[in-house]
């Protein structure tokens, strides 16, 4: 009937020294995976996107498509 | 410790019977729920009275010889002590109930109301829905959000194939 006396004091610190290096370690690795799974592809996709952009041919495709209020389609 | 071995040894009523009568006032009442109790809780781990009040004989030798060393206590004797003054262990008092099926069962059953009650409501208490929802209506809005172009980097217009004019495979 003699178990061993259970360990008394310093028990949070332990908890620390063991919690916080993961705790770190997975926030770092949760915001790598974000940057580097999302911001940085939609970075890329939005510059390819402006790279072919044709500005006056998409104007005038909406204009013809009758979206605008304040300019009329082309032939009025 | 000294006071729950007077009380067993003076009896209940007789402490305060000594101290009313000093001061010429006669006996109060002392009901039971005033005096000190027993409850096994983990947050008070040595209560304030024995479990057990009256002992047997038995029991009254073993107080005595625990008066003595306790190397000469065997195992079962301890036990026995540890059972007068408490009636349940920490591992008998922590151990989990069953109540959580009926938690469960409750939280399902309620959710289950509350789904009949919301059909009824959609039969008998709402109106209409508008006319933005109807098909005819909803063509024209997606028709109109691709000639904006809406978002069209990642998003709703990024998904139609301007050329085939189709949605992209």
């Amino acid at each position: 009937m003699s178990l061993a006396k259970p360990a008394m004091r310093g028990l949070l610190g332990k908890r620390l020294r063991f919690h916080l290096p993961i705790a770190f370690a997975l926030s770092l690795v949760a915001a790598a995976a974000f940057k580097y799974g999302v911001t940085e592809p939609r970075k890329q996709a939005y510059a390819d996107f402006y790279k072919q952009y044709d500005t006056t041919k998409e104007f005038n495709n909406m204009r013809d498509a009758g979206v605008f209020e304040s300019v009329r389609t082309t032939g009025e | 410790m000294l006071a729950t071995r007077a009380l067993s040894l003076v009896g209940k009523r007789a402490i305060s019977t000594s101290i009313c009568v000093r001061g010429e006032h006669g006996v109060a009442k002392v009901d039971d729920y005033a005096l000190p109790a027993y409850f096994d809780r983990r947050e008070n781990p040595l209560p304030d009275v024995r479990f057990v009040t009256e002992l047997s004989a038995v029991q009254k030798s073993l107080k005595e010889k625990e008066k003595g060393s306790w190397a000469t206590l065997s195992n079962e004797e301890k036990i026995a002590l540890y059972r007068i003054s408490f009636k349940q262990s920490f591992a008998e008092m922590n151990e989990g109930t069953k109540e959580w099926k009926s938690v469960i069962a409750g939280m399902f059953f309620f959710i289950g109301m509350t789904g009949l009650v919301v059909l009824w409501q959609r039969k008998f208490v709402y109106g209409p829905v508008p006319p933005t929802f109807e098909s005819e209506w909803k063509e024209k809005e997606v028709q109109r959000m691709l000639d904006m172009g809406i978002n069209p980097v990642e998003g709703f217009s990024a998904k139609w194939d301007y050329e085939n004019k189709e949605w992209k495979k």
